[in-house]
């Protein structure tokens, strides 16, 4: 049997950090980054005596979710203990969500190489984060090889969105686009920083593999602690031909959890204490159900800014952007919004498009430089653009004149005339240039007249040249033709 | 009279008068607190120097004549699993020895600001788990009417600092009936308000959805003056009811003319205890004398209440329990690992009851088991507020025994824990339902111990039972008998 014969079963957990001002129970901030255990009060600490208050602001980010992933909003909802002991859980149970979750059965659309295809949301519920653990003392800054562990509750009570998706993503490619997607909707609809190195998005798979053509899913294993996308894609990867060289051997898939080792690029088996999974689920009794009113959810859903996959299908038939095209502008929202005002000041979006994704993202990312950094507005690069099209300018040229605007933010206009770029389109002047050239080099004549057409490149470059490269391209072009196929 | 044998309204219309200042009146408390409590243990802790500098406050108070209440000046014991802020804090327990927390519980913040003075924090069962304060890890308290016997619990020590005249009034907690059958025990009146009358911010947690903070105290008025001050919605208990707090004073004296009684006949078995039987029949009588109407009810589900609550109560707590691991505050018994921390610390920490109850509430909470047990007394829950729910479309209160025997002696029960469970069987099923319940003295037994009545009420409508209450003793004589503090 060989790996080519199993076919992966994929489903994602995302924990997103809701980007709140305060924690779900309790007042305390949320920012990220302060010394340990300043950002903590009797609550979210879980003193004796202590209840938790629930934020309204947390629920309204969590329906928002649920709109943006097409779910079903929960009209009632309840939040359940979730019974577990661990250091970084002050209460020794997480109030979660178990059966009644606020949004499910929602879905989103990705986009690979196959084409469009949709994934299954099954819920994204509403919980409370631990705090967290620095093992301390060792060699690795793991808990098998520290002498003690400290616990920072700074992050404990910070609310979260569990977002489940179903096992319906079949490759490491689909599970890459499907947190792409995913991580563009949370940042478009403003619920959370979706930063993996912050921890304010955190992903964990769930692998399994199958024979191709069956129909039962196989052993499950679930692969943590990877801290980025790539790392994603890597893991599974990685677990897939595992699990298959398993199955080859003849042996069976060990339930477990894994976790991504990133020095060694392979999952490995937590060597987990007997964990027991039993949770213990009851509903929380010192919260009341959440109730939500039908007008308030819609009014929700209404004021939703255009999702991404909307966004990116209007780009298309609005301004005749490909879909390739409409998936980079659309990737960041402000990149979005700078296309979608500068279209404004162009007969052509499309060329206006290209700039952006070239030559200007090309600049940005050498020079470090963000959209709020730029020197020059949308009005200046539509410009360069109708230069472009009117043909005062070839393409060689604006590329310089590009610089010009990144640079200084100079206007393209005023760049050309200062520089006498204006490009010589005279067909009297370009033939007397072309004229010249080919009687001075009769050899290539010679070879084109042979057949050897490739040639015209030459000699275009030379008239080019000769005319410090003012000279209409394209008409060099037609009449170097012109004058050889005659 | 001393000046401490006083109720609250008596001594503070004193107050007000200037006839004596606080200071001198919290002297003379905590002088005959020492004096008898080596005969009575009620307190964990004695708070002498926080008492008097709150005495001195209230004095200014007096003085100037602004934000004086009817509790400025007056000295009040505090059930120990209510979070006094830098003041030891225990839950009778060995898990919180030492613990001071860094905040006050809302009800202690109001009678703060209603000017009130703390003289100690009293003894109870651990973690409010029992009936007679024996499995406080700290001390026994004694009954002050029979020093040989238990005061009852979980708010042991609360009721008997009352009932010994070691403080004016207390805060107890009842969950199955910890507030009122020690009350009942101890000769005092106790009231369980409905469920999200009083905020539980600040209540070391039980069982959330049946605990209850509620007064403790030697009239019916003194009663109604600590309900005016501790009710009332909370922001920080999102349980807490937003339901308005009618001055319960005023409430307390209206007529009871017309009231109508029911009396649930599941609550007069034929094994009933005779002289319980006969005291509580005579204050019916005597309610009726007074114009009341007595209907007879069936509260049918009843029965069920014990093994509901024994199911509930535990589950509730096996998780509200759980933090208690040698973290973060505490006792910690070092281990080898963390699993080992944890488990030393919490075998170390609680006493055997707690631990019963933690081990059942586990296993009724567990997959598997769940939908038998959790799920099962939740729906049998919905049973028996409905069979309240209907009796009080019939009635306007309900009257039973609060106990089947008045206090029994240190060790009777502790053998076979179900005996001790038994205790609860006309308090319980009014926790599972959230109604308010009261219980005050009428009458006393042959072997001269207490013998409790209890009125039980619509949800929110205390005032209904401070009234009935009200009228029943001054009608008679109960509450100005005061005990022996001997031993028999």
């Amino acid at each position: 049997m060989a790996f080519e014969d199993y076919e992966p079963i994929i489903g994602l957990e995302v924990h997103c950090e809701l980007k709140t001002a305060t924690k779900l129970f309790c007042g305390c901030p949320t920012t990220f980054g302060n010394e340990a255990n300043t950002q903590v009060c009797p609550v979210c600490l879980g003193l004796p005596g202590t209840l938790p208050v629930m934020n309204g602001k947390a629920v309204e980010f969590a329906v928002k979710i649920g709109h943006a992933l097409n779910c079903t909003i929960a009209s009632y909802s309840k939040m359940d203990r979730k019974n577990y002991y661990y250091p970084d859980l002050p209460k020794a149970y997480q109030v979660s969500q178990y059966d009644k979750p606020l949004n499910y059965g929602g879905h989103l659309d990705i986009v690979t190489k196959e084409g469009t295809k949709r994934i299954g949301v099954t819920r994204a519920h509403l919980e409370e984060d631990a705090g967290k653990l620095v093992h301390a003392g060792g060699k690795s800054g793991r808990l098998d090889s520290s002498d003690y562990s400290l616990a920072d509750y700074n992050r404990g009570g910070i609310p979260l969105v569990e977002i489940v998706s179903e096992p319906d993503i079949r490759s490491s490619e689909e599970a890459h686009a499907y947190l792409t997607a995913l991580k563009s909707i949370l940042l478009y609809i403003a619920v959370s920083d979706c930063n993996m190195e912050e921890g304010s998005l955190r992903c964990d798979a769930n692998v399994s593999i199958r024979k191709k053509g069956t129909e039962k899913f196989g052993t499950r294993t679930e692969i943590k602690n990877m801290n980025s996308f790539k790392f994603v894609k890597q893991a599974i990867e990685y677990e897939i031909k595992r699990q298959a060289v398993v199955l080859d051997k003849g042996e069976r898939v060990v339930q477990e959890s894994r976790l991504w080792d990133v020095t060694e690029n392979k999952t490995k088996s937590m060597r987990s204490k007997e964990e027991a999974h039993d949770y213990r689920y009851f509903p929380e009794p010192d919260l009341v159900p959440i109730i939500l009113d039908p007008a308030y959810v819609q009014k929700l859903k209404v004021e939703l800014p255009e999702l991404p996959s909307a966004k990116r299908a209007r780009f298309v038939t609005e301004f005749g952007l490909t879909p390739y095209d409409a998936g980079v502008l659309t990737s960041e929202q402000e990149l979005g919004q700078w296309f979608e005002a500068g279209a404004k000041f162009t007969k052509n979006p499309k060329g206006f498009a290209n700039w952006m994704m070239g030559d200007m993202a090309a600049q940005m990312k050498e020079q470090e430089k963000e959209l709020t950094d730029l020197k020059f507005d949308q009005k200046k690069l539509a410009e360069l653009v109708e230069l472009v099209d009117a043909g005062t300018i070839n393409s060689k040229q604006a590329k310089e004149v590009f610089l010009e605007l990144f640079n200084e933010g100079a206007s393209p206009v005023e760049v050309v005339k200062s520089k006498g770029m204006a490009q010589v389109s005279d067909p009297k002047a370009i033939e007397d240039a072309v004229d010249k050239v080919l009687a001075e080099n009769p050899a290539v004549v010679a070879d084109y007249k042979g057949g050897k057409q490739g040639v015209i490149g030459f000699l275009v470059g030379k008239v080019m040249q000769a005319s410090q490269g003012k000279a209409n391209p394209k008409m060099v072009n037609e009449m170097i033709k012109k004058k050889l196929d005659s | 009279m001393e000046l401490y044998q006083k109720t609250i309204h008596d001594i503070a219309a004193h107050l007000k008068a200037k006839k004596l200042s606080s200071v001198e009146l919290t002297k003379a408390t905590l002088a005959h607190l020492k004096a008898v409590e080596p005969k009575v243990q009620s307190f964990i802790t004695v708070t002498e120097e926080t008492a008097l500098a709150q005495a001195a406050e209230a004095d200014k108070k007096i003085a100037s004549g602004t934000n004086v209440t009817p509790l400025t000046g007056i000295p009040l014991g505090i059930k120990d699993l209510l979070c006094t802020k830098g003041v030891q804090t225990t839950c009778a327990s060995k898990m919180l020895e030492g613990f001071k927390p860094p905040y006050n519980a809302t009800v202690v913040e109001r009678l703060n600001a209603a000017g009130a003075v703390m003289v100690g924090k009293t003894n109870m069962d651990e973690f409010a788990m029992g009936s007679s304060t024996e499995t406080s890890y700290y001390k026994k308290t004694k009954n002050p009417w029979n020093l040989s016997c238990v005061p009852g619990g979980s708010s042991g020590g609360s009721a008997s600092c009352v009932s010994a005249d070691q403080a004016f009034g207390s805060l107890g907690s009842d969950t199955g009936g910890s507030i009122r059958q020690p009350a009942s025990l101890c000769g005092i009146v106790g009231l369980k308000p409905t469920y999200g009358r009083v905020s539980r911010y600040g209540l070391i947690a039980f069982a959330s959805s049946l605990d209850q903070i509620g007064p403790m105290t030697k009239d019916v008025e003194d009663c109604a003056l600590m309900m005016n001050v501790i009710s009332g919605h909370d922001e920080k208990d999102s349980t807490s009811a937003d339901v308005a707090v009618p001055d319960y004073a005023v409430e307390m004296k209206k007529s009871i003319k017309g009231l109508k009684i029911g009396i649930p006949k599941e609550f007069f078995p034929k094994e009933l205890n005779p002289e319980v039987s006969e005291a509580v029949k005579k204050a019916i009588e005597q309610l009726k004398s007074l114009g009341a109407e007595v209907h007879e009810i069936s509260l049918p589900h009843s029965p069920y209440s014990l093994a509901a609550y024994y199911v509930l109560a535990p589950s509730e707590a096996s998780s509200n329990l759980a933090r208690y691991d040698g973290v973060r505050y505490g006792l910690r018994v070092s281990g080898e690992n963390i699993v080992e921390m944890y488990s030393k610390t919490r075998a170390a920490g609680f006493g055997p009851e707690v631990k019963r109850r933690i081990m059942l509430g586990t296993y009724a909470l567990s997959s598997g088991y769940y939908d038998a047990y959790y799920l099962k007394a939740l729906k049998v829950r919905r049973l028996i507020k409905q069979d309240y729910d209907k009796a009080f479309e019939k009635v306007d209160v309900i009257v039973t025994p609060t106990v089947p025997n008045p206090a029994f002696k240190f060790g009777e029960k502790t053998d076979n824990p179900l005996t001790m469970y038994l205790e609860d069987i006309f308090t319980i099923s009014i926790n599972i339902a959230g109604v308010p319940a009261l219980s005050l003295p009428c009458g006393i037994s042959k072997t001269d111990l207490p013998i409790g009545l209890q009125i039980i009420g619509k949800p929110f409508d205390e005032a209904a039972l401070l009234k009935t209450a009200y009228a029943y003793e001054q009608s008679t004589d109960w509450h100005k008998r005061k005990p022996s503090l001997k031993e028999s």
